[in-house]
């Protein structure tokens, strides 16, 4: 049953820029094509690279490449890495840097060039090779003459996965950040525990998973799986953002810790329910403190992400003591205020540990006193624009996420309302918009999880992806339609199930069932 | 040993199921059966089930004997839904007692097996129960469909089998094939081989081949499930004019052709001869006595440009009423259809365009909002036509959040007429249009949402009004597909035992 009525056949055409996703930030084309086989491709590192051999991103990657894409002949890409020892295989990071700039050509001999201040860079550059690749009508896999000297708009392009609401075994995990790779997402926000469960197996505080996660064995992230993710993630370019998102969301850690969420009162007695942590305990603190000592050393990157978001006041409201407390410290009736002392407490706790921190918005909204390098999440649909003027203008990072949550879910071709989106389009300084280092798009995992979680993130994702990478003027939506189509059938060959735009179809179709 | 007693040879699709299975043993949840029974009564006795000593029986006086496919094929696929990871070997606890199993024809006893299979339950260590129950169940609609579209998107035949799968674990029977349509033709026809070979996404990696056609049908056979294709016309047809030339009307611009193609030409008689042999061909292929012949959404602009088309309309004393043209060409159809002894069902533009179709005709609803629907459904029952309603039930359309629930609270009956009219309602349609769909996402789209809709079509309606009781039956309902390995959704925060581990 056609929606429109008439017979309308998008059929996606070929873009002059093939099946680029994102569109670099130069692209010179040719029409001269050579062939590639299997038996003498190669990538190696140039004699200049100050990346090794020993460089287990590349080798990596040379390997997967291979793999993935190539079947013919004499053709050599050489991979420069330079810029100091930047390939360090068991330490290095993937960093909040913007200077990836990888450079990439294929000039007229045989062989094609790839430039990279940065190991991350290169990584990049590889996946753009990777997606210059075509087969001709005989099958043979070709690659045409091309210049491309490429860079991220903005530095941080995230995705969030909420591991919660249900839980994601690791597989899927692991094959979504595989799809970040492939669409230059670079960083991985993990939103791990919530109300509903708290898989995280904590060294220092096993209960907490023993008797908040849905099952204590099948439903929890142990922490050789927590490691494997994380270094799944740096071998493909990706930071590991986790999430301990308090005060409120916080109904699982209570299970197996008691004392550290606020009993509820219905008159003079509790009512058995509790609300946000409890913010007057001195034992919350020590909990807090032990708890984020962990964490930072489980997790390597700079940023925790600390939550802070929807607290209700109610229960706090309802508790005896906790009216006491906020009589003591002068706060009145305005619990905006104890929300404030608890997250003030938290982010010194966790400064101690070295780590930045990012929070969502309501703890600027709030008014706490934050770090100049903190970084503030905006997620609030509806006065968006307001809020990054706001943020931006007291001085803070900002990323954004309210036009991008991509959980709700609505008939037809959403992503090219994800795709127009500006960023900046709010009304402020350049110094102001240079705050903006970038945003994610969110999958909330209320009605979500592996069964329907890859096709319901791509390839609407990647219309965010290219919106944070390529540049401000890459709005032609028929171009996007065109070079994604393509993109996602190149997603689906690579056995993630990406789901279809419209009506249409790919040479390899689908084979999991 | 559990026994099960046939009474009736294994004979061909019967409507009307009347099934009894006699457990005995205890209860855990008759809610655990879903679509609800219409008459059940349980009890906590609990009995062990060892699946060393577990096995189906034909009972003596059945007509039904080893030999009869469908459910030889049935106990051997139900034994493993019972009893999933159960390896020769294991011991478990002897059990001890009976079930009676008693069904009028074969496709009631899979429908008993089916209820059967869904009261048996694992402990925590892994020991097999089922509980004393007494079941007399039978469907409230005979037709209880899932549409799928396999010319938006080509869906590989695995897919379709999957889907057929999890259609028998919700007890639909029918499977509404849309196996063409404009932007694909991926039937391949013998009598007309050019119409997959120019009009398929790609001749040789998306089509359907005769055998991958007759896998499908003895695939649903064995699982009680018709197989009902649909090969629409005069519009949706914009891949039938790759292959087959002078098909569809060549649209004018003032006096030239323009080059686009409309519905398919009513004024040739090559048309009709055309599609006389096409449909001798599907009417073999295909066994069901019913062929859809779609008849929905034509536009009448091509046909108003094109000169040979509008002196047709004068000849045959139309004026400009196009929709006298469209009726002329269904009814030629329609026709075509009687002679090959198949039953017509159409969309219900066919009716509304007052189309005079034979009393048999199947009107198929699916535009509009309730306050549409239940108009139509008014007239075509006053009419005196049978229905078969679809408009609530078009699953393509998602949205963000618990939308089972508006399938679920749909009430078929509830529109003005007699209990004449009313009995002409033969049941319902889940649609999964293909513009957005296809092997990536149609599972997890299709299930558990679909399965709302067939307990609407199956159950009886007071006894399955309540939202808040289905919704954790429903839960528990999806954790069994999951473990059936059905990639079905989840509807709510929560977990399964055994979550999906796959992509």
């Amino acid at each position: 049953m056609n929606d429109n009525g008439l017979c309308v056949e998008l059929v996606a055409q070929s873009s002059r820029y093939g099946s680029l996703w994102p569109l670099p930030q130069k692209v010179q084309l040719s029409d001269v094509s050579f062939k590639l086989t299997t038996s003498s491709f190669r990538i190696v590192d140039a004699k200049e690279s100050s990346a090794g051999p020993s460089c287990k991103h590349l080798t990596f990657l040379n390997f997967s490449c291979h793999c993935v894409i190539f079947s013919t002949s004499t053709f050599v890409l050489w991979a420069t890495s330079f810029e100091g020892n930047e390939c360090d295989a068991f330490r290095d990071q993937p960093t909040r840097d913007k200077q990836h700039s990888p450079s990439l050509s294929v000039p007229v001999q045989p062989f094609a060039v790839l430039k990279a201040p940065k190991v991350w860079g290169a990584l990049h550059g590889l996946e753009t090779f990777s997606q210059l690749v075509y087969k001709d009508e005989f099958g043979t896999k070709n690659i045409n003459q091309t210049t491309i000297s490429d860079f991220p708009r903005f530095a941080h392009r995230g995705i969030l996965l909420d591991s919660s609401r249900h839980f994601l075994p690791i597989k899927v995990i692991l094959a979504n950040l595989e799809t970040m790779a492939m669409n230059k997402f670079n960083v991985f926000h993990w939103h791990i525990v919530d109300d509903q469960s708290f898989p995280y197996l904590s060294r220092t505080f096993p209960q907490l998973s023993q008797k908040g996660a849905y099952h204590p064995y099948t439903h929890v992230y142990t922490p050789a799986d927590v490691k494997m993710v994380i270094e799944f993630a740096r071998l493909r370019g990706i930071r590991v953002v986790p999430e301990y998102d308090t005060p409120g969301h916080t109904q699982s850690w209570g299970k197996g810790q008691a004392d550290l969420l606020t009993p509820c009162y219905a008159g003079s007695k509790p009512s058995g329910a509790f609300g946000p942590v409890n913010p007057i305990l001195n034992t919350t603190y020590d909990f807090m403190t032990q708890f984020f000592k962990e964490i930072s050393t489980v997790f390597p990157d700079a940023y925790i992400h600390l939550g802070g978001d929807e607290v209700d006041f109610t229960c706090w409201k309802s508790n005896p003591d906790i009216q006491k407390f906020m009589e003591q410290q002068g706060f009145g009736q305005d619990y905006s205020k104890l929300e404030s002392f608890y997250i003030q407490k938290l982010l010194n706790i966790v400064s101690t540990t070295n780590k930045g921190y990012m929070i969502w918005q309501e703890v600027f909204d709030n008014g706490v006193k934050l770090k100049p390098d903190t970084v503030v999440h905006v997620w609030i649909g509806g006065a968006t624009d307001e809020e990054m003027h706001k943020v931006t203008g007291a001085g803070y990072t900002t990323i954004l996420s309210a036009p991008w949550y991509l959980d709700y879910i609505s008939y037809g071709q959403d992503w090219q309302k994800y795709y127009k989106v500006e960023p900046l389009s709010f009304n402020g300084t350049e110094e102001q918009k240079k705050l903006v280092i970038g945003g994610e798009a969110c999958l909330w995992g209320e009605y979500v999880d592996a069964t329907n979680l890859t096709p319901r993130l791509w390839p609407r994702a990647s219309a965010v992806a290219e919106r944070l990478w390529s540049a401000k003027d890459v709005t032609d939506i028929s171009d996007a339609f065109n070079r994604l189509s393509a993109h996602r059938c190149r997603m689906v060959e690579r056995d993630i199930p990406a789901e279809p735009l419209f009506s249409s179809y790919c040479p390899h179709e689908y084979k999991g069932v | 040993s559990i026994r099960i007693i046939k009474k009736y040879t294994c004979l061909n699709m019967n409507y009307l199921l009347l099934i009894m299975i006699h457990i005995g043993v205890g209860l855990h949840a008759v809610g655990g059966v879903w679509p609800m029974p219409q008459i059940s009564a349980s009890s906590p006795e609990q009995y062990p089930l060892n699946p060393e000593a577990f096995y189906f029986e034909y009972g003596r006086q059945s007509e039904a004997q080893p030999g009869c496919s469908v459910l030889d094929a049935a106990f051997k696929r139900y034994f493993s839904l019972i009893f999933p990871d159960y390896f020769p070997g294991d011991n478990l606890s002897v059990c001890a007692g009976q079930a009676s199993l008693k069904a009028e024809t074969v496709w009631g006893a899979l429908r008993g097996l089916e209820t059967f299979s869904q009261l048996v339950y694992q402990d925590d260590f892994g020991s097999f129960f089922v509980n004393k129950t007494d079941i007399e169940d039978f469907p409230r609609f005979q037709f209880r469909g899932i549409l799928l579209d396999t010319s938006r998107h080509y869906l590989p035949v695995q897919a379709i089998l999957k889907t057929l799968d999890a259609m028998a674990y919700s007890k639909f029977n029918v499977f509404h094939w849309h196996i063409v349509d404009d932007p694909s033709f991926p039937y391949q026809s013998q009598t007309f081989p050019d119409l997959s070979a120019k009009g398929a996404f790609h001749p040789m990696t998306h089509i359907y081949t005769q055998t991958d056609v007759q896998r499908v049908i003895s695939y649903a056979r064995l699982r009680g499930i018709r197989v009902l294709p649909e090969f629409d016309s005069p519009g949706h047809t914009q891949s039938w004019g790759k292959g087959q030339s002078d098909l569809l009307t060549p649209c004018y611009k003032g006096g030239t052709p323009s080059g686009a193609f409309g519905p398919v030409n009513p004024t040739l008689p090559s048309t009709y001869q055309f599609i006389a042999r096409l449909f001798k061909e599907v009417s073999s292929v295909f066994p069901d006595s019913y062929i859809h012949l779609g008849g929905d959404e034509v536009n009448f602009f091509c046909w108003k440009s094109n000169p040979d088309v509008r002196a047709f309309m004068q000849k045959m004393g139309f004026g400009t009423d196009f929709t006298k043209l469209e009726a002329f060409y269904m009814e030629s159809i329609v026709n075509i259809t009687s002679t090959l002894n198949k039953t017509a069902i159409v969309w219900q533009d066919v009716f509304d365009y007052h189309e005079r179709i034979p009393e048999d005709t199947v009107l198929h609803i699916w535009k509009g909002v309730p306050y549409d629907y239940t108009k139509e459904l008014s007239r075509i029952t006053k009419a005196g036509k049978r229905v078969v309603l679809a408009a609530p039930w078009y699953i393509n359309h998602i949205a963000y959040g618990q939308d089972w629930r508006k399938s679920y609270t749909v009430q078929p009956l509830n529109f003005s007429g007699t209990e004449e009219q009313k009995k002409l309602v033969i049941g319902g349609e889940v649609c999964m249009w293909g513009e957005y769909v296809d092997a990536t996402n149609l599972t997890p789209r299709l299930w558990p949402r679909a399965s709302a809709a067939a307990e609407r079509l199956w159950s009886d309606e007071k006894q399955t009004s309540s939202v808040e009781k289905a919704f954790p039956r429903l839960q528990d309902f999806r954790c069994k597909l999951l473990r059936r390995g059905i990639q079905a959704e989840p509807l709510y925060v929560g977990h399964c035992r055994h979550e999906y581990q796959g992509i």
